[in-house]
């Protein structure tokens, strides 16, 4: 399973100024009541908490204060403190060879090509000393910058939902029953009331009666869905919680609180380890299963 | 136990888009106001306690890192609190807990979210495993448990909408809210687009860019205030599962075991009577009867008849979030924080146009998660 997304950040000020710095090929540090020079450069002085609002330029040159090496890269990373600065940045140094980075090493940022005010214009340093950057005035502040974030995880099944999705895989829906509360669960899992691993695994029917429900009229990014649909919570004849699925096959203003529904199976060459397997549920035309029979389970 | 009070509050100026401030920018906001109403100084706070939204909604995993120095927590404790849309509650009751632990004398409270860095909505609607691809957002999730309630007591369908038009109209008397609307009428919200059917545009919260702070001092540094305190009467936390067999969405059990144990705390019998203001976490307009009946104002199923009575409005016998609430702000990590700082302000007497004149003792509420995290406390003019 992938996640991303393009989170935005609204820079402020001190931020602002140093990313429209690099865009220029030049860079700020902040100036603290104490007088140290911090790079990159703090919005809030950490000793009087006051807000930082004198910047002033670094050189593009610097020193390697500390480094380390990963073996089969071609560069290193290393703690730069740049000329005119009192704290030192973390970035990586294009050193080609292990035994090129040293400690008290002389480097220089090499400048990304096409420089747009964020943090990557600055694509790593090399060794050897900055020409002279000609003067020119400062430019916009930057005043949001994107961030895309990008997250993948592999799930690693507990035994539950193991048996779960390998029934699936056979067109079967099965539960567990928690040996406390004596609770079916679909999916099964480790009773969240009871805290117990479940026992009896109890066949479960692949239709049942709609609970609640309610129509999605919104559309929203990253959505898998056109709108309008309806989602509801569907408890399977012989399960003690409802799971929520899609409601088709009827019109959304005829769903309603009790309406009997059936699972609507892929085709058997789609199915595989998931609930997907189940494309949506429809009415089955039964009469509505009366209140009572469902009142406990909203 | 010790006392402790709330010594001054402080929020932003909330917004869709607060685009002109960083995250410490907004943070700040919020607490130079606060230690300004407060009375005090950086060299009075002890500790630092903040709280802000899950990690996915802006893609910050841990902002106490780079928000160390513009919170003042340099050479100071400072710690993080996790509770979905509850922290801002859970993080007040941090911050009282050191204070009535007697560990410190004056602790920083902060909450904050910037919602426009990234989109809640998607955020909300990730497909965990082994669930249909068909979350719709807070909205989706909340909506069918709305129908359960409507059901449940054959509560009329304008109720909601009559919700939305008190706190939009108590929002036009908040200078901080996000959406101020004075304008706004029951036919107009009930004309608005139907999102997540029963729950109508108008009866939808906003996603917002806000934060709130609160300074918490003990006894002594109550006493030496020179202006009206909040004095903490007591606070409550509780917790249940998303989901479990049986699990009551419309009356959770964890909101109102925590109710019972704080109204028991505070020595409060009669909820109605006793408390003159109560600021509720409501972010779909029809939570305001449902939490009305789980912390015990009323019973059940009444909740929607205090409501169409018109007692919950700023001069009924119980005004609930005469700030606008969360209908009209929502920074989510910081509306919890924001009904406890409300609570406190009217107690204090500096609510403002949308004071509730002589309230003595409020009600802050927040709630989090599929309605399994509950905190809230109780605040007033007296210890």
């Amino acid at each position: 399973m992938t996640i991303a997304f393009d989170y935005t950040r609204s820079l402020g000020p001190v931020l602002g100024r140093f990313m429209a710095g690099l865009r220029d090929r030049r860079v700020l540090g902040s100036r603290t009541a104490d007088g140290r020079v911090h790079v990159p450069p703090v919005e809030y002085d950490p000793v009087t908490c006051e807000p930082v609002t004198d910047l002033v330029e670094v050189s593009p040159t610097g020193t390697v204060l500390s480094w380390t090496w990963t073996e089969g890269q071609s560069s290193g990373w290393a703690l730069v403190r740049l000329d005119g600065a009192d704290t030192a940045l973390l970035h990586t140094v294009g050193a080609g060879a292990r035994e090129h980075l040293r400690t008290g090493l002389r480097v220089r940022i090499r400048w990304a090509g096409d420089r747009t005010g964020h943090i990557r214009d600055i694509e790593c340093f090399e060794p050897g000393e900055a020409e002279a950057t000609p003067e020119t005035a400062e430019g916009e502040p930057v005043a949001i910058m994107t961030t895309p974030i990008r997250l993948s995880y592999r799930h690693t099944t507990s035994d539950e939902e193991d048996r779960y999705l390998r029934a699936l895989a056979e067109g079967r829906l099965i539960g567990q029953r928690c040996p406390a509360c004596h609770k079916v669960y679909v999916p099964p899992r480790v009773c969240p009331a009871d805290g117990v691993a479940p026992d009896e695994v109890v066949e479960i029917a692949d239709r049942g009666m709609v609970t609640t429900f309610c129509v999605v009229n919104v559309p929203f990014a990253g959505q898998r869905l056109d709108p309008p649909y309806v989602v509801a919570q569907v408890l399977l004849d012989g399960a003690d919680i409802p799971i929520q699925h899609l409601i088709l096959g009827v019109g959304a203003e005829q769903v309603r609180m009790g309406l009997r529904v059936a699972a609507v199976w892929r085709d058997r060459e789609q199915w595989s380890f998931t609930p997907e397997n189940i494309a949506h549920f429809e009415p089955t035309g039964e009469p509505d299963a009366p209140y009572e029979s469902y009142a406990e389970h909203l | 136990m010790r006392r402790a009070a709330v010594l001054g509050t402080g929020q932003t100026h909330h917004r869709a888009r607060r685009t002109d401030v960083s995250m410490a920018g907004l943070c700040r906001e919020a607490i130079d106001r606060a230690l300004a109403d407060a009375g005090t100084d950086w060299s009075q706070i002890d500790a630092v306690v903040v709280g802000k939204a899950p990690d996915l909604f802006e893609g910050v995993m841990m902002p106490e890192l780079f928000l160390a120095s513009a919170l003042g927590a340099a050479g100071k404790p400072l710690l993080r609190v996790h509770t979905a849309g509850s922290v801002g509650g859970a993080t007040a009751i941090v911050a009282t807990s050191l204070v009535r632990a007697g560990v410190h004398r004056r602790v920083l409270a902060v909450a904050f979210e910037k919602q426009s860095e990234s989109n809640a909505m998607w955020a909300l609607s990730i497909q965990p495993p082994f669930t249909a691809p068909i979350g719709a957002g807070a909205g989706g999730y909340f909506a069918p448990h709305i129908r359960s309630y409507i059901r449940r007591f054959g509560a009329p369908p304008h109720i909601g909408a009559l919700v939305a038009v008190k706190d939009r109209r108590n929002g036009a008397l908040n200078p901080y809210a996000h959406l101020r609307q004075p304008e706004i009428t029951l036919e107009s919200v009930q004309s608005s687009r139907m999102l997540w059917d029963p729950v109508r545009y108008d009866e939808t919260c906003p996603s917002s860019d806000g934060a709130c702070a609160i300074v918490i001092g003990d006894d002594e540094a109550a006493s030496s205030s020179s202006r009206q305190v909040a004095w903490i009467r007591a606070t409550a936390m509780r917790t249940e599962p998303t989901f479990y067999a049986g699990k009551d969405h419309v009356n959770p059990r964890a909101g109102a075991v925590a109710a019972e144990a704080l109204w028991a705390a505070a020595g409060i019998r009669s909820p109605l009577d006793e408390i003159d203001v109560a600021e509720l976490y409501v972010p779909f307009s029809w939570f305001e009867p449902m939490w009305l009946e789980n912390v015990g104002f009323v019973g059940q199923g009444d909740g929607w008849k205090l409501v169409e009575s018109g007692e919950t409005r700023i001069g009924g016998a119980l005004p609930v979030n005469p700030s606008g609430g969360v209908l009209c702000s929502n920074p989510i990590g910081a509306s919890g924080l924001l009904r406890f700082a409300e609570a406190a302000m009217q107690v204090m007497g500096r609510a403002g146009e949308h004071q509730v004149p002589g309230a003595a003792t409020a009600l802050g509420h927040a709630y989090g998660g599929g309605s399994q995290f509950f905190s809230m406390w109780v605040v007033g003019r007296q210890p």
